[in-house]
């Protein structure tokens, strides 16, 4: 057996990790898609471990994937979701985390608006913390795994040429997938209208472009973000047909990409929007791969961060 | 009346006096009694400077003591008990408090808490409108009778230009400086970080720098107009700097201040503490080009004066998410010793400019008493050690808060002993 | 290894390590009866090449294939915690349905049987054969768990503070076992 392992007790974001430990993650990952394909999907490894799930944002396809990565690791799971909670009551953070921290969980999974919520609580509790989405921040595990599927289909990341095209102001998803693929040696470009490109974003080491058609061509991995309407309080695209008519991913667009292009989309889709239906179920459409993928990257990230590691009781 | 004091062997440095050189100090009821080498009268107490460098004691322009209201968060004993512990003879404090300080009787209770707590001054500073609404001006001879020195609505910047206008040719009638908190709170948003690249790495909105310049150029203008006496609050950009500039060198009357975290942090810092919220206050920490900016003019004269912003914030209250925290940070205790170990001692501003900016350039904006110790001046006088060594630890602040975004830096160089209307308010 | 081990002593050679498996393999022939449900596992990492020449050997021997699977096992050790920081996880890879087989699982070394005991859990947890066999190339004693082996290539009795090092040319470049000593 060898030494490997994460530095960190916590998974916060894609910023901190080595090539090394995103290769880690990967290619624990990679083994542990066949334990989905069993007849018994359960393996002893996280027995007796608790993780505790608090999702503060309502997320269906992120929690389950969670949760049904802690299950078929045997750990226990807690969940709490803000709806008729405490937190309706008006508890704070620190507060439900401290009540939380009683219970003597080994690992906390946190999806929260606010940009630094994980952060907050790594800082004020024992238990190792993984980021499922802070804000506009990062989500980690989203990244992982649509760099797993990305390693699925091209066999490497290096050198590829990954456009991320939407709402990159307010995307999550984006910056962990600029950390992760610039890491790896991709190329990513980010498009979408100029309301929706953030100050300075090239300085995260991408290029940015407001013209969809132009850099398809070049585009092995044309990655449709979700054009979050709820997000956005102002007008910042007059309708969803403008939008759909220069961003939207139709069939055609995809004609024109890159012969080998994958699309892909974290979810969920609004078809219409962003993508076209017939493209979204289209064969070069990953988006079921990466569906299946995330609970291997979080079954991966889960055993990294607590196999070995049992939870020391109070002094 | 307490005892004179004697100030020996210790290095008087008052620009306004063109002073720098070892010399004895006399004080004496109340007021600088002679600088040189008085005779030490039987009665006198002995303060040994030897080693020590002796200041017109040090003004803050700019802190909140939170008292009437949030009592929790600092009192103005407390706040007073932490200006002295940092150096400063005198601090004004900001009319923000629950209720706001817009009339006569607020600025008596306030003074009086003061004169209580019998530590550094307290100079008020009343609203410019009633209840900070923005909507009708409040009564500043009223409040400047109660000692009042300027009126301010700091917190929000006073949007209507008609209203400005008015409060700054009444103050000017009354004798008051109108204190502007510059920030076009639509361009602002009330986002809690700087807008650039590192706001955009951390998912935060961020307050661009047209907001506080934008709102900087409007002030100017309208006190041009109004032929009154303005004065910017906490500068944070080179853009409003240069704003600043360019009005002062067409004769409007603008002084503005700046404040050490503002001379020393950038919006790095915000990520580099993973969100910590003792890096969020308003104006947010800016870019590396505007502290070199701002640095630069500190120590050239185009800036008049650091002041601390002294922000209190009950640890409960910060100890929430990033974006929800209460904007501000504590400043008065380590103010001097920040300026003095990170711009001072590098080289990047002389010992001389420093004093000013604690002490003459305070008064000259506001109009105060003090900022030299020149025969007849008041009593007050900052001692500061040029070589101790300490650590901040807010554990032990005499504030009753402890958001500091300097907590655990080493400095050398601290105040040793603040010495108020003749007496020796606090020592190290 | 990260230990310092010393008095190194080589006990087999390719030669004895080839007869060896060549004995086990037609033991394997005579005593089972339902050579048709054979298959074999190796358990990570050194008990695959023992698994694969077991296979192939005995498919020799009775002109019939018999498949082969690898076992990782990391997931269902009960010292995790114990055995360094991070034990790294490779894949389990059984093509074949364990259901009604007789499953012959391979390793190199037998000591205490906790690395058995785990592969028992990992196997049963992929299907239900009907059967489950044994095969080391070593057994060195030391039980903590009750198992024995069906088919041993040598028993080589030791002290706790000797180590086992079985070496394939698969995997190490050479067929060799030795017998290392730990410092006192």
């Amino acid at each position: 057996m060898t030494k490997a392992g994460l530095r960190s007790k916590d998974l916060l974001g894609i910023e901190p990790l080595s090539p090394e430990e995103i290769a880690l993650i990967l290619d624990t990952a990679e083994s542990m898609r066949e334990i989905g394909r069993r007849p018994i999907k359960k393996v002893p490894a996280l027995r007796g471990r608790m993780v505790a799930n608090l999702f503060f944002e309502a997320s269906t396809r992120t929690r389950f994937s969670f949760e049904t990565a802690e299950r078929w690791l045997s750990a226990d799971s807690l969940n709490f979701a803000a709806r008729g909670s405490s937190v309706e009551k008006g508890e704070s953070l620190l507060d439900t985390a401290r009540n939380l921290q009683a219970m003597s969980p080994d690992l906390i999974v946190i999806r929260h608006g606010s940009p630094g919520a994980p952060h907050f609580l790594a800082r004020h509790l024992r238990a190792g913390v993984v980021n499922a989405g802070d804000g506009a921040h990062e989500h980690p595990t989203q990244a992982l795994l649509d760099a797993l599927t990305i390693r699925q289909r091209f066999g490497r990341i290096q050198g590829l040429r990954v456009l991320i095209v939407g709402d990159i102001a307010h995307s999550r998803v984006v910056r962990s997938n600029i950390w992760l693929l610039t890491k790896l040696g991709a190329k990513v470009v980010v498009c979408g209208p100029p309301t929706l490109l953030p100050p300075r974003i090239g300085e995260m080491g991408v290029e940015e472009t407001t013209d969809f058609d132009a850099a398809l061509p070049e585009s092995e991995v044309v990655m449709m973000l979700r054009m979050q309407l709820e997000r956005q309080g102002g007008a910042l695209y007059p309708s969803v047909r403008e939008y759909f008519r220069r961003y939207g991913l139709t069939a055609e667009r995809l004609g024109r990409a890159h012969p080998d292009a994958i699309v892909m989309h974290p979810g969920p889709m609004n078809r219409g929007v962003e993508i076209a239906s017939d493209v979204a179920d289209s064969p070069r459409a990953v988006i079921l791969d990466q569906v299946a993928n995330g609970v291997a990257v979080r079954m991966a990230v889960l055993y990294l961060l607590l196999g070995g590691h049992p939870w020391e009781a109070d002094a | 009346m307490s005892a004179p004091i004697w100030i020996r062997g210790g290095r008087v440095i008052d620009p306004a006096s063109g002073r720098d050189g070892v010399a004895d100090v006399l004080l004496s009821d109340g007021v600088v009694a002679e600088v040189g080498s008085p005779p030490r009268p039987s009665a006198a107490e002995t303060v040994e400077a030897a080693g020590l460098y002796v200041f017109p004691g040090f003004i803050d322009l700019h802190a909140h003591l939170r008292e009437p209201g949030r009592e929790d968060a600092e009192t103005v004993a407390s706040g007073l008990a932490a200006a002295a512990a940092g150096g400063f003879a005198a601090v004004c404090a900001m009319p923000n408090t629950n209720p706001v300080n817009d009339n006569g009787a607020i600025t008596d209770y306030v003074a009086s808490r003061a004169r209580a707590a019998g530590a550094a001054r307290l100079h008020p500073i009343g609203a410019i409108t009633k209840g900070q609404r923005g909507e009708e001006l409040a009564e500043f001879d009223e409040m400047k009778a109660a000692g009042a020195v300027a009126v301010s609505d700091d917190g929000m910047w006073l949007a209507d230009g008609s209203m400005l206008r008015r409060a700054l040719e009444h103050a000017g009638l009354v004798g008051l400086t109108v204190v502007q908190h510059a920030e076009d709170a639509t361009l602002s948003g009330g986002a809690p970080m700087h807008e650039g690249a590192v706001s955009t790495r951390l998912g935060l909105r961020g307050q661009p720098a047209a907001a506080e310049a934008a709102a900087v150029a409007r002030d100017v203008l309208v006190a041009e107009l109004a032929r009154g006496r303005l004065h910017v609050a906490h500068l944070s950009t080179a853009r409003a700097l240069g704003i600043v500039r360019s009005a002062k060198s067409k004769g409007i009357r603008v002084t503005c201040e700046v404040t050490p975290h503002h001379l020393t942090l950038t919006d790095g810092e915000v990520a580099r503490t993973g969100y910590s919220t003792n890096a969020k206050m308003n104006p947010p920490l800016r870019e590396a080009s505007d502290v070199e900016a701002l640095v630069a003019a500190l120590a050239e004269g185009a800036i008049d004066a650091v002041a601390t912003d002294h922000a209190p914030h009950h640890p409960d209250d910060k100890a929430v998410e990033f974006d929800r925290a209460p904007f501000g940070v504590v400043g008065l205790e380590t103010a001097a010793a920040v300026v003095f170990d990170r711009l001072v001692r590098p080289g990047r501003l002389t010992l001389a400019r420093f004093a000013e900016v604690f002490s003459a350039g305070p008064a000259r904006c506001f109009g105060l008493p003090g900022g030299s110790l020149a025969a007849g001046a008041p009593a007050d006088v900052t001692l500061f050690d040029p070589s101790a060594a300490w650590r901040v630890e807010p554990a032990s602040f005499r504030s009753l808060s402890r958001n500091s975004p300097f907590a655990g830096w080493e400095l050398t160089g601290r105040p040793a002993a603040t010495i108020v209307g003749g007496r020796i308010v606090w020592r190290a | 290894m990260g230990e310092e081990l010393l008095k190194k002593t080589r006990i087999l050679d390719a030669e004895r390590i080839g007869r060896m498996i060549d004995r086990m393999a037609h033991e394997i022939a005579e005593r089972q009866r339902d050579l048709p449900e054979l298959a074999f596992i190796g358990i990570r990492t050194r008990g695959v090449p023992l698994a694969n020449r077991l296979a192939a050997r005995l498919g020799a021997l009775v002109a019939q294939p018999f498949p082969v699977g690898v076992l990782d096992i990391t997931l269902y050790r009960d010292d995790l915690s114990t055995v360094a920081p991070q034990p790294v996880l490779k894949k389990t890879d059984i093509e074949f349905d364990l259901n009604g087989r007789t499953v012959v699982l391979c390793d190199d070394v037998l000591y205490t049987g906790r690395t058995i005991r785990a592969a028992l859990d990992g196997v049963i947890d992929l299907g239900r054969p009907r059967a489950i066999r044994l095969a080391v190339l070593i057994d060195r004693g030391h039980r903590e768990f009750p198992i024995e082996a069906n088919y041993v290539g040598k028993s080589v009795p030791t002290a706790l503070r000797e180590v086992i090092k079985v070496l394939f040319q698969e995997t190490d470049g050479a067929d060799e076992v030795w017998i290392l000593e730990r410092p006192a």
